[in-house]
């Protein structure tokens, strides 16, 4: 197993740049998410980790070594496809015991080294099928147990739970990940389903047209964003955003939205201009006493909690409050926020003001 | 039959759906059927009118097609010693004696020599092509196959008397790498468009699997994409056979002995010795036989080939 090391990747094709100047370094047997919307390069950066593109520039180390310029053949890395590529005129054994044949593994050994992937991913008795008549999780199985057989230095998937039906990738997600807890090995997944990577992820890396914007731990990235694109793109429903005009400096704890003065955690560097105040809906809750009133526009029912849409005076907001607090669209409510939990974002760049929240996350970010 | 249903069709519809196919089939059938009943009958029977359905069979024609005759006179006839086998004694009801074997035979090897060479070298050059264009960037890609499309965009005897004089100056006519390369240089347009059509259906996916798995680009394109191509390639290779097995302007032209396929050689047949019809019939009939066996042999994949990329998979 290995740490994997990327240093200012960029790819370009053609005028168009994919990957920007991209660092950061993935612990060895560490489940690392790259997440992002589509379009965003995060493919793209997996495709030249795994060796499938080449990049223009930087490096990329894999256990210590640089591989930028290699062909995927010599970098010892296993890549499971979101459509699973599983050769299609082989049967079960033949497409997992492949890798092996290509690096002249006695046959008996390679029999009893498919033998034993196929123990542990559970498909003993599919193992003579032909692919093509496979159920979507099997087919996952076999590409996994295609990756696995090799004992490769690191795991590439592309989004491996995208072609699943829902209820089956929930089930397939805990595999995974319990897969990985077994073998400790270091694993490079692509999604763009920012539920799957909270769930699954060591750390995530959050891209955005090329661009990093942040990379840490999922609670890290969930409770201090970085940036408005990671605040927004983060969480269902995602973190508010209250625009207003003020001035903050160091030391600062507070901020006034319309006439009313709230809480934040205390500030790390001077601003001045336009601002987002930026709080997460279950951290939004209703206040009699708060003169910062809104009209409820909508209530959507989630069983023990329930999203409210509230329209504030800088703007609509969501809140998630208990489901048996009772509110009615039309009525006006008092609000309050999680002070401690606020962050402010200058609302030009898009980038979060440091404060005592989350400033041991942006140093490094 | 006013409104589209998708119910099982009635017993008249049914019908009248399989006399529509019998009577379809019939006529496409009778040039065959006239050309294989013909090899069988006698000089006779072949030109008799109106035309004889029912005949008594003979093998003069296929014995005629494969042998050169002397005529010979009753009493030279009869100082002779008997027939030594079948096929003398069908002559010699003829009044003649064989000289010696034609040169069908040659001409069927000339035949099975070039289609079968420039088949292979077609769909050979054209899969490398065609995987090339497919999955690679090449410069000027759109202009190349534009090229390579474009000289099928006029008959090719149009440029018959520039092919001629262009293999007299460089010795390839009347040889075999002539008519080969010749062939060759017709199909290849074909070959790369099917071709490049059915490696692009082919996911990329396989062959990036097979590079992580630690294979070559080359071992990957023989071990997971030509696999996954044979549809296409057999296809592509009947496409191929069938024009170059059939082709007749060129080999009028440019072959006349050592290479000259079989085409251009059945209709000399009716010359030698009156109007041999039979002969004629029996070597077009033997001419059939090989692009059917090639076909039915690649029957599976051609069915699969012909409805290419109308089912997703």
């Amino acid at each position: 197993m290995a740490e994997i090391v990327i240093k200012n990747l960029k790819k370009k094709f053609g005028d168009f740049t994919a990957v920007q100047s991209s660092s950061f370094k993935i612990e060895d047997g560490e489940f690392f998410m790259l997440l992002g919307p589509s379009g965003c390069g995060k493919t793209t950066t997996l495709r030249m980790i795994a060796g499938l593109e080449l990049p223009t520039s930087g490096e990329i180390y894999i256990d210590g070594e640089e591989v930028g310029q290699k062909p995927a053949s010599q970098r010892d890395i296993a890549f499971v496809f979101q459509m699973f590529a599983l050769y299609p005129h082989m049967n079960v054994r033949k497409n997992i015991s492949y890798p092996l044949v290509s690096q002249g593994m006695p046959r008996a050994k390679v029999r009893e080294k498919v033998a034993e992937v196929a123990k542990i991913l559970g498909i003993e008795d599919i193992i003579d099928r032909p692919v093509g008549g496979l159920s979507g999780g099997d087919r996952q199985r076999v590409a996994l147990g295609r990756a696995i057989v090799r004992n490769p230095k690191a795991f590439m998937m592309d989004e491996p739970l995208g072609a699943l039906d829902a209820e089956f990738r929930e089930h397939m997600a805990e595999e995974l990940r319990a897969l990985h807890d077994r073998m400790g090995a270091t694993t490079v997944y692509v999604t763009h389903d920012q539920l799957e990577a909270m769930q699954m992820g060591d750390k995530i890396v959050v891209m955005n047209h090329g661009v990093i914007e942040q990379f840490g731990a999922p609670q890290d990235i969930y409770d201090k964003p970085a940036t408005l694109f990671v605040a927004d793109f983060i969480g269902s429903p995602p973190m508010n955003f209250l625009r207003f005009h003020g001035s903050v400096h160091p030391g600062t704890d507070q901020v006034t939205l319309h006439h009313h003065t709230f809480n934040v955690p205390v500030m790390r560097e001077p601003f001045e201009g336009d601002m987002v105040f930026g709080v997460r809906p279950e951290h939004v809750s209703l206040d009699d006493e708060s003169g910062y009133r809104g009209e409820i526009l909508a209530a959507e029912y989630l069983g023990t909690t329930q999203i409210i849409t509230i329209n504030a005076p800088n703007g609509e907001l969501k809140a998630r409050i208990p489901s048996n607090q009772s509110v009615r669209p039309g009525e006006t409510v008092g609000l309050a926020f999680n002070a401690a939990t606020v962050t402010l974002f200058d609302n030009q760049s898009g980038r979060a003001l440091t404060s005592a929240l989350n400033e041991g996350v942006l140093s490094h970010g | 039959m006013s409104s589209f249903s998708i119910t099982e069709p009635s017993r008249t519809q049914k019908w009248v759906a399989g006399a529509l196919v019998v009577g379809y089939a019939l006529i496409t059938l009778l040039p065959l059927i006239w050309i294989l009943t013909t090899g069988f009958k006698s000089p006779v029977d072949a030109i008799s009118y109106p035309p004889k359905v029912f005949f008594e069979p003979s093998l003069e024609g296929y014995v005629n097609l494969f042998t050169t005759r002397t005529r010979v006179s009753p009493e030279q006839l009869q100082a002779l010693p008997p027939p030594a086998s079948w096929y003398e004694e069908i002559v010699r009801n003829r009044d003649m004696v064989i000289a010696g074997p034609s040169r069908y035979g040659e001409r069927f090897l000339n035949s099975v020599i070039i289609g079968f060479g420039s088949t292979f070298l077609s769909v050979f050059l054209g899969t490398l092509a065609a995987y090339a264009f497919s999955r690679f960037k090449v410069p000027l890609k759109d202009d190349l196959l534009f090229f390579i499309l474009s000289t099928r965009m006029m008959p090719p005897i149009a440029v018959a008397i520039p092919i001629f004089l262009m293999f007299r100056s460089l010795g390839l006519s009347d040889t075999h790498l002539g008519m080969i390369l010749l062939y060759t240089a017709v199909n290849i347009s074909l070959s790369v468009w099917l071709l490049k059509g059915f490696i692009d259906e082919i996911p990329r996916e396989y062959e990036e699997a097979a590079l992580i798995d630690g294979y070559t680009r080359f071992q990957a394109f023989y071990k997971v994409v030509l696999p996954q191509a044979a549809t296409g390639i057999a296809s592509t290779a009947i496409f191929c056979l069938i024009f170059s097995w059939n082709e007749y302007a060129f080999a009028v032209l440019l072959t006349s002995g050592t290479a000259q396929t079989a085409p251009p050689f059945i209709p000399t047949i009716i010359g030698v010795g009156g109007q041999d019809w039979p002969a004629v019939a029996a070597g077009a009939t033997l001419f059939l036989v090989p692009v059917l066996v090639f076909t039915i042999l690649l029957r599976k994949h051609l069915l699969r080939g012909i409805t290419f990329g109308a089912v997703r998979k």
